[in-house]
């Protein structure tokens, strides 16, 4: 998984409540076996015009202007804003995946859907939960936006903002650990626990 | 200390525990097709083995054909879907795991066919890469659904990492109206609270409503506890979750069975436990439900109208409400039941058992289907569903009636498989998700519980 300690990056700002992981990465697109390549199907039904499938050239697909990840100026953006409930819906993991192939590293909106919130972490991508209020000054602010994991702040038009996260999640985040890895040290917990727990319900 | 089901089910699988998280010992993962081959694809990367094998059961359900199977999987048309289909089938077979294949008479949904097997039990601890897991907590265990990297983790570690949820009650008390059910309450309660009441919360659904409930319908309920944005939706063990058990092919027999019943009696929230909010609801308030726009939240009675952008709360419901009506192609201030439909599907992980069958015959017999409905499809939840339905000469009345009856699979819910809406159709379906696009790009589905689908499509519209 990538690190994740700073960021600065223009922000691209997508105007909706209760996105969910469908509008992120139509189902079409779950149909893959692979982990990777979902970037330029993100948001596919509200980016392009036709209809998409698997296996088109995408690069030959008619673009809807009017969608905000075509606006050139948001063009490299590594951070989304978006409001409230974001990413709701389906557990599918294809969302952070597409999310992060695209480009965004992270997402900042009011509140976020728990199994996307989740799933985030696990893909180097960091969710930032923000006030209504100041989701309102980001979203109304155009220029480069400044994320420090480790001191836990946003910085935007010269103001800093404060935003909380797990330090389990984010240790793992800073320095990019394979969560199955540490689990593994505490196998022998877990041998003792099944010893118990087997004994306690056995018919298990 | 009195505890809730949920803090009683988390605590028994404890295996560690940190300061804001705890290492959770689960019994069981469910697995299909389309949220796994990126997780075996991971443990055979980093060269890592199940855990163990028996916690693992596997069946395909997303992208199988609802029609003509005598084949197998070689002659499923879509060869990505066939693709991903061979892939579980293979994964299964090289690490042992436990699967009903597409054309085993038990296949069927997931979330169905783990109950129908017992492979769902009170009292487990049950994760699957599909967030509709939740439906398993209508049998008192404690199921939610994670993301592939996580189904790659209870593979490899037999554990999962959790904070725990808040404890949310959700009391609903009374009589239900006559042709209201589980659907209905959900969808009601989702109008309610809206799609992100229950973030953060466990729901745990009490009240002699939900005590009055088949497991049938405790399990509809429990599988739209997502919708309201909780991972986890749970009732308490009663005679009838034991009932519903009992000689389940999985299901433990003789003095362990004897010895699980005496624990999965303990099943329940204790007398003064905290919750850290409850919400009471009077089942008498609720009529039958339908959706009109692109979110659960967005549902009015059927004896309503679409509500006016005009009237919403904030600014970003106006805006939602807008876009909802702009996709959907609805007017504010309209009738619900002057809205006609193009099609019906009656099926998916929320309304596709026996229960569900069974009222949408009642209300079929005899009857068909509007002359407007281009195409109305029933899609069991299981092979044996099917098969019983069968032996209760339901498939009869819904033929007669001029439905299509169908193989298992979640079908039209989502539209992975063959069976989509095309653009510009309507559609009445007691799936669980009205998302722009979820039925076929461009389409737009209203949720409705087994019944009004069923009416409806007599109708030609809603009623």
């Amino acid at each position: 998984m990538n690190k994740f300690t700073t960021l600065t990056s223009i922000a691209t700002p997508l105007d909706r409540a209760n996105v969910d992981t469908d509008a992120i990465i139509p189902k079409q697109f779950l149909k893959s076996i692979k982990r990777s390549g979902f970037g330029v199907n993100l948001f596919d039904e509200w980016r392009y015009l036709d209809h998409g499938e698997v296996g088109m050239d995408n690069s030959k697909r008619p673009l809807n202007k009017e969608f905000i990840l075509n606006n050139p100026k948001y063009k490299g953006a590594k951070i989304l804003l978006a409001r409230e409930n974001f990413g709701c819906g389906s557990s599918r993991e294809h969302a952070p995946w597409a999310l992060e192939d695209y480009g965004f590293r992270a997402i900042i909106a009011p509140s976020f859907a728990d199994i996307f919130y989740n799933n985030c972490f696990k893909n180097g991508i960091l969710p930032i939960v923000q006030d209504n209020s100041i989701m309102d000054a980001l979203f109304a602010f155009n220029g480069e936006i400044g994320i420090d994991l480790d001191a836990q702040t946003v910085t935007a038009n010269n103001e800093t903002y404060t935003f909380k996260v797990d330090a389990e999640r984010k240790r793992r985040l800073m320095n990019g650990l394979d969560d199955i890895g540490l689990t593994l040290q505490y196998q022998d917990d877990i041998k003792t626990f099944e010893k118990t727990y087997f004994k306690q319900y056995s018919w298990l | 200390m009195a505890q809730t089901l949920y803090d009683k089910l988390i605590s028994a699988h404890i295996v560690r525990e940190e300061e804001t998280t705890s290492l959770i010992y689960i019994d069981r993962q469910l697995i299909h097709e389309v949220t796994s081959p990126q997780a075996f694809e991971g443990l055979q990367l980093a060269g890592r083995k199940p855990w163990r094998i028996e916690a693992s059961f596997a069946v395909p359900d997303h992208n199988v054909p609802t029609t003509e199977r005598s084949s197998g999987v070689s002659g499923i048309e879509d060869p990505i879907s066939k693709l991903q289909i061979e892939t579980l089938d293979k994964n299964c077979a090289d690490f042992g795991i436990t699967e009903i294949e597409m054309n085993d008479i038990r296949q069927g949904i997931v979330h169905v066919v783990g109950p129908e097997q017992g492979a769902t039990l009170p009292g487990m601890s049950i994760v699957c890469g599909d967030s509709h897991t939740s439906t398993h907590g209508a049998l008192g265990a404690l199921a939610f659904g994670i993301g592939t990297s996580e189904v790659e983790h209870v593979l490899a570690t037999g554990c999962l990492w959790q904070s725990k949820s808040k404890n949310l009650n959700i009391e609903v008390t009374g009589i239900l109206n006559e042709n209201v059910s589980a659907k209905d309450i959900a969808l009601y309660i989702i109008g309610q609270i809206g799609t992100a009441g229950g973030t953060g919360f466990a729901i745990e659904f009490t009240g002699d409503t939900i005590q009055n409930l088949s497991i049938e319908g405790r399990m509809t309920l429990c599988n739209m506890a997502i919708e309201a944005g909780a991972r986890v939706g749970i009732v308490a063990v009663d005679a009838k979750t034991i009932d519903y058990v009992q000689g389940r092919p999985l299901a433990p027999t003789g003095t362990e069975w004897d010895k699980a019943v005496n624990y999965w009696q303990t099943l329940h929230s204790d007398e003064g436990a905290f919750f850290d909010k409850t919400l009471c609801f009077n089942a008498e308030d609720i009529k039958p439900q339908v959706t009109w726009g692109t979110s659960p939240e967005m549902v009015v009675a059927i004896d309503e109208y679409i509500p006016n952008p005009n009237n919403a709360k904030n600014a970003v419901e106006k805006t939602s409400w807008e876009n909802a009506l702009n996709y959907t192609q609805l007017t504010a201030d309209t009738k619900i039941s002057d809205i006609q439909i193009d099609k019906v599907f009656i099926g998916s992980c929320t309304n596709a058992r026996i229960e569900d069958l069974r009222i949408a015959a009642t209300v079929l017999k005899d009857q068909h289907i509007a002359d407007n409905i281009k195409l109305a499809l029933i899609v069991p939840g299981s092979g044996l569903i099917k098969k019983q339905a069968e032996v209760e000469g339901l498939d009869k009345i819904f033929t007669q009636a001029g439905f299509e009856w169908r193989e298992a699979g979640c079908s039209m819910c989502l539209a992975m498989n063959a069976d989509k809406l095309e653009v510009g159709e309507r559609c009445a379906s007691t799936s669980n998700r009205n998302f722009e696009g979820r039925q076929g790009q461009g389409s737009f589905t209203h949720l409705v519980s087994p019944y009004t689908a069923a009416k409806s499509a007599i109708a030609g519209r809603f009623c």
